[in-house]
């Protein structure tokens, strides 16, 4: 489904992103792990388009196709999801109208028929009860006022209504306690689907206790340095990463 | 001295043209209107117009050097001559729909500056609105204490020239206990033959004791290309009166327009002002009030919206004279293309005017690199015990929201379109009716729709 190589990318004259490969297919979760400044959440937003970052070589292909030309409307249009690390409030749009604006565009993109505000109504009553939340947050301003659990979840709505075949969780479990780590966790499985594929970023392991990861890889200095099984988030809980050649600050 | 448009090179009209300056074309046109005309005219507004008219012709259009006019350049209006404008026709019900927004408010419609209405049928007792014209005509005593008793010809040329040619507006009266439920509706178009013309429209609003009532002023053209439209509203709200007041200025994109509208709020009274702005090339709206009563309370708001090389330009001075008064203001402009908006904000605490709760803000948005806005918020404190905040903000779109839109699937315009509407929802939100709330929305969403 995705394959990047060689990625590098920089924001304004700072490298971040020093030659990444990597590979994600249908089915799998991948987690992405490392120490603060490693190049995490730059990995996350050079997929999602973010254009303050300029990749200045390597190539992602996305369903054959060369995803870093497509822009982040149309990525989104095909399917890539990012869950924000931290969530952007946009007072004066109200939740339900952003989002069902958002899935009009997507059901446009695909040929389908847009739904009206009443039968988005009911699409809405059912992908809330996945994340647990209020209906009355739908009518609230896009992730104002909302404490910091409340837009993790929100982002996981968007997930769950969107229904993207690749996304991308970037440090969803930050700031979170425990209860709202399990509704974000409970969420993020049952959207799982063999044709679909999730990227979780983190630092910390807690969240892989939850999200079942098929692949660990662990990220330092723009790079990928070790690859392993779930059992190599373990192995970082205990260890921390400076055990790993290239890993050390 | 500018000339006047092609099409009206009428012999008439060079005739008009020889006057050395506009303004003494303008003085040349009051004396035949005071020789020939107005015979209706009762003598205390005779007085009046003359007085005015030297007001006028001694102080001329202001400059940039004024500082009320600072960063607005009147010379498209002041350097030529527009004649009165003097055809009158009616509007076909099909084109008056664009400024109804389809509600079955009490409409009353002005063509050119002139009232095309029947009258005030269907109006609740002890309401009335008539022409003012006809009322002077009749010898209605009303205006004679009121006219320009709050706008005052002294304190601005737009005003005197107003005041010496002003034929027509809508005089209103609501009486004393009387609540009103349905808006009353005050629409001034200008058609295809006010071309290089001028009207002053005058209306003198009077809200006596513990009444209270919904007013809207729209201008706009129906075929009308480059005229002026030069307004002046009186509004007198006696103890416990209530007015909520909207002004809808949506003029041809080469028109001019300044407008002043002028309020005296006595004890308990209430002023919910809106000042919508998206139309004509070079436009002005003074909201002035005077806060003279114990716990009267101001509330102006506004949102400007414009493109291209559109001019618009806000005023408002809130005079705090009494005590206990609250007063509350908040204006948003957008700004595209290359236009220019102006904000001047002027709040005077009287030294008497304890207790006095001002707020006041001005927030901008600019859409474009070329688009500009000058913002100048004033407060002037001569009492001691009050609490007085302003501010003023000019920015850009938010472009991390713009990305996280983008990143759910929402392309560009339309992200653009919805953050630019954000920016103005909280301002719209504050217009209590609610069907001219959801026009406007649906105004600001469709507006830089490319």
């Amino acid at each position: 489904m995705l394959i990047i190589r060689g990625l590098h990318a920089s924001i304004g004259e700072k490298e971040i992103l020093r030659g990444i490969d990597l590979e994600v297919k249908a089915g799998e979760i991948h987690a992405v792990m490392g120490p603060n400044g490693s190049g995490k959440s730059t990995l996350a937003q050079v997929l999602a388009g973010h254009p303050a970052y300029e990749v200045t070589e390597g190539t992602v292909t996305y369903d054959g196709r060369n995803l870093l030309e497509m822009d982040p409307e149309f990525r989104a249009q095909e399917g890539i999801f990012l869950a924000f690390q931290y969530p952007i409030e946009i007072p004066g749009v109200t939740n339900a109208y952003f989002l069902r604006s958002a899935y009009n565009e997507i059901r446009k993109a695909k040929g389908l028929e847009e739904l009206d505000p009443l039968e988005f109504l009911d699409l809405m009553e059912e992908r809330t009860k996945v994340v647990e939340m209020d209906q009355a947050m739908m009518n609230r301003s896009v992730n104002t006022g909302f404490s910091g659990g409340e837009k993790k979840r929100n982002e996981i709505l968007q997930m769950a209504v969107l229904e993207p075949r690749l996304a991308i969780l970037d440090e969803t479990d930050s700031g979170l306690d425990i209860d709202a780590l399990k509704i974000v966790s409970r969420g993020v499985n049952a959207l799982r689907r063999p044709d679909n594929a999730t990227i979780v970023v983190t630092h910390y392991q807690r969240l892989l206790k939850y999200i079942l990861p098929d692949f660990v890889h662990v990220l330092a200095n723009g790079r990928i340095v070790k690859s392993g099984g779930k059992e190599l988030a373990l192995e970082l809980e205990e260890k921390g990463y400076d055990w790993i050649p290239g890993a050390a600050a | 001295m500018d000339t006047l448009p092609k099409g009206l090179k009428t012999a008439g009209h060079e005739a008009i043209d020889e006057a050395p300056t506009p303004v003494a074309a303008y003085r040349r046109d009051f004396n035949l209107l005071r020789d020939n005309g107005r015979a209706l005219d009762p003598p205390w507004l005779k007085r009046q117009r003359a007085a005015a008219m030297d007001v006028f012709e001694s102080a001329g259009f202001p400059s940039m050097k004024d500082e009320d006019w600072h960063f607005t350049n009147v010379a498209p209006i002041g350097g030529k001559h527009f004649p009165l404008s003097d055809s009158s026709a009616n509007v076909h019900p099909d084109a008056l729909a664009r400024f109804t927004f389809g509600e079955s408010w009490h409409t009353f419609v002005f063509v050119n500056g002139r009232w095309t209405s029947q009258g005030s049928s269907g109006l609740p007792d002890g309401v009335t609105v008539e022409a003012l014209s006809l009322a002077l005509a009749a010898g209605n005593s009303a205006p004679e204490n009121r006219l320009g008793t709050a706008a005052v010809a002294g304190q601005s040329a737009f005003t005197a020239l107003n005041s010496a040619f002003a034929e027509d507006g809508a005089l209103i009266r609501i009486a004393a206990e009387t609540a009103i439920d349905v808006p009353i509706h005050l629409v001034f178009l200008s058609d295809a033959s006010s071309y290089g013309r001028v009207s002053h429209p005058r209306n003198l609003i009077v809200a006596e004791r513990n009444s209270s009532c919904t007013i809207i002023e729209s201008y706009g053209s129906v075929g009308g290309e480059s005229y002026f439209t030069n307004a002046v509203s009186e509004v007198f709200l006696a103890d416990g009166a209530r007015l909520s007041h909207y002004k809808l200025q949506d003029e041809s994109r080469s028109a001019f327009h300044v407008g002043t509208i002028a309020v005296e709020q006595q004890r308990n009274s209430r002023y919910e002002s809106f000042s919508f702005a998206t139309g004509a090339e070079l436009s002005r709206t003074n909201v002035y009030t005077t806060l003279a009563g114990d716990a009267a309370e101001a509330v102006l708001n506004g949102l400007y919206m414009v493109d291209g090389k559109q001019h618009v330009d806000h005023q408002t001075r809130i005079e705090h004279v009494a005590p206990n008064c609250p007063s509350h203001e908040l204006y948003k402009g957008i700004l595209d293309g290359r236009s220019h908006g102006v904000f001047n904000g002027k709040v005077y605490v009287h030294p008497e005017a304890q207790k006095t709760d001002g707020k006041q803000s001005n927030n901008n948005l600019l859409l474009s690199d070329e688009a500009r806005v000058d913002t100048k918020p004033q407060l002037e404190i001569f009492a001691d015990d009050v609490k007085c905040t302003h501010g003023a903000t000019v920015g850009r779109l938010d472009e991390t929201a713009l990305f996280y839109m983008r990143s759910r699937g929402v392309g560009m315009t339309q992200a653009r379109r919805l953050l630019t509407y954000a920016f103005a929802a909280d301002v719209l939100e504050k217009i209590e009716l609610e069907p001219l709330r959801n026009a406007l929305e649906a105004q600001v969403l469709e507006r830089f729709t490319a």
